[in-house]
């Protein structure tokens, strides 16, 4: 799949900042006036600016309202209501810390669920793609929101979580890695069923229709990239789970906790770019290009 | 509404016969121009006489060999070239229509005819992502999905001579490879053509239920036998085993020399 750089700010960065959000709701940290405003304008600058990167690669942006309306049938509608509710849960609830000094316990607790809910519908986007076999996994879903979760405990300060919560989601990147690297030939889609002339013989794409390029192998076929995988896997893996978990274990400081949250962030990003730059499409089988 | 009806009166669809069809695309260029004229959006071309020319499609035709396994009756099978023209498949659950997030997708509960409500598409592509069979393009020029809509504005056309309400890629190609019809009659030349030949669905255990369905080449005559079946053999035995007058002189005089 192209990896568009909007749709990576998107996830990485909304992940983040409803994560964050999810901590706030819980009340973790305990914060009210001038430094819950803080907390809460860094999770929404986070979770909306993501939302807003996310409408630029639309070919209408200006009609991005009507996709509240298909909630019963696609994620990425629910996503957009699940994301509306839960920051006006979540506002309301910040509004009663910034300026009563208390927020309604109720309304924290719904607008973290409302959070998580968000990140979930985020994720069933991609992970409900039959298409493209290495998204199509519960454990999509279990990587976003451990990410989100661990993500938002590093941002909220949450020390005791964070160096529990971010092992996990290390463990759960690793074994979504290896359960997507097989996922594609274990799908049972190749060009014999794709052709249906697999009973035939060995069918192989001789010539594809046209000699250009097209939007489905700009979209769907993207190889550019691939062969630095492994060592965007470490570096992902490094930055995003390893360097935070140690910065946090010496003893504390500002610097230190920036330091962290900066290398999570590059880290993230890099995990984000080889989701899309890694998966596969089937539809690349019709050119000739996911090997047979 | 992006949810998809539970059952649609008629199932309007295509049989491409791949036994049959020569490749020659015509089809493409038909479709491209019925199309680009017609309903919604034009389809757009980016660069075309440049050095990376682009455009949208709809119907796009691909050539595949065949390589034949051997066997003690075949030691050496002749590999087979297959045309391959590819077109949205209309499928019954069709993954493109229920993940759109604006209800832009839908499937027509009269004829089963899978279109796109370009003024409220937004673009997204998400629709794209899901057809596992390339069938839907996104105009660069539009920023609108394009794809198939089984010529919807020539099937019901009482503007146009009878013959010509089918699509225009059945309407135009010169091997009567493509067949327009419904699949839910099971007395209509689509269903009988599937039932006749074998016709396949392609990708099945993606689970759309395609209703375009493929007839797979026939059997190719096999080269062994080709004694049995030349017509013409007969006729072409030899009048003249040994040489005789003057070519027979000069026969044995240059075997001497």
């Amino acid at each position: 799949m192209h990896p568009a750089p909007s749709v990576i700010v998107f996830t990485t960065l909304s992940g983040l900042g409803f994560g964050l959000l999810f901590w706030l709701g819980l009340g973790f940290p305990p914060v009210t006036g001038w430094t819950a405003f803080t907390f809460f304008a860094i999770a929404y600058a986070l979770a909306v600016g993501g939302l807003v990167s996310s409408t630029f690669h639309l070919g209408h942006p200006e009609r991005a309202w009507k996709a509240f309306s298909q909630w019963r049938s696609s994620w990425l509608s629910r996503e957009g209501i699940a994301a509306v509710l839960a920051l006006v849960t979540m506002a309301l609830f910040g509004a009663g810390l910034v300026f009563l000094g208390t927020g309604v316990v109720v309304l924290g607790l719904l607008g973290a669920a409302l959070s998580l809910a968000t990140v979930y519908t985020t994720s069933m986007i991609y992970a409900q793609m039959k298409t493209i076999p290495r998204w199509n996994t519960a454990l999509t879903s279990a990587l976003y929101l451990a990410i989100s979760v661990a993500g938002g405990a590093l941002l909220a300060g949450q020390t005791r979580f964070v160096l529990i919560l971010l092992p996990i989601a290390a463990v759960v990147q690793v074994l979504w890695w290896m359960q997507g690297d097989k996922a594609f030939s274990d799908s049972g889609t190749n060009l014999a069923t794709a052709t249906g002339l697999g009973s035939i013989g060995r069918v192989r794409a001789f010539e594809p229709p046209h000699t250009g390029t097209n939007y489905l192998l700009r979209e769907f076929v993207h190889v550019v990239g691939r062969k630095h995988a492994q060592k965007l896997r470490a570096i992902a893996l490094i930055l995003g789970y390893a360097v935070p978990v140690l910065l946090l274990v010496l003893p504390f400081s500002h610097v230190l906790a920036a330091l962290a949250i900066i290398s999570h962030i590059i880290g993230i990003f890099a995990s984000r770019w080889l989701f899309f730059a890694e998966a596969e499409h089937v539809v690349g089988l019709y050119y000739g290009k996911r090997g047979a | 509404m992006t949810t998809l009806p539970s059952s649609t009166q008629k199932k309007l669809g295509l049989v491409i016969d791949l036994d049959t069809c020569v490749g020659c695309h015509a089809c493409v260029i038909s479709c491209k121009g019925w199309n680009t004229e017609n309903y919604g959006a034009p389809l757009s071309d980016q660069d075309p006489y440049g050095d990376d020319p682009r455009g949208t499609f709809l119907n796009r035709v691909h050539s595949y060999e065949v390589q034949p396994l051997a066997d003690s009756a075949k030691v050496q099978p002749a590999a087979q070239l297959i045309h391959f023209p590819k077109s949205c498949l209309h499928c019954e659950d069709a993954p493109c229509v229920t993940v759109c997030p604006t209800g832009a997708s839908y499937k027509r509960v009269e004829d089963g005819i899978v279109l796109v409500n370009e003024t409220d598409c937004i673009g997204c592509g998400l629709c794209a992502w899901a057809c596992p069979y390339g069938a839907r393009e996104l105009d660069a020029e539009e920023g609108v999905m394009k794809k198939c809509t089984l010529c919807v504005d020539r099937i019901y056309n009482d503007n146009l001579p009878e013959m010509d309400r089918v699509p225009v890629c059945v309407r135009t190609c010169p091997a009567g490879a493509r067949h327009f019809g419904d699949f839910a009659d099971p007395d209509s030349n689509v269903s009988k053509l599937t039932a006749e030949r074998g016709g396949m669905e392609l990708m099945p255990e993606q689970g759309t239920k395609p209703v375009n369905r493929y007839l797979p080449p026939r059997p190719k005559d096999q080269m062994d036998d080709a004694g049995q079946l030349d017509v013409l053999a007969p006729f072409l035995a030899p009048v003249a085993e040994e040489a005789t007058g003057f070519l027979g002189w000069l026969d044995k005089t240059l075997e001497k020399l």
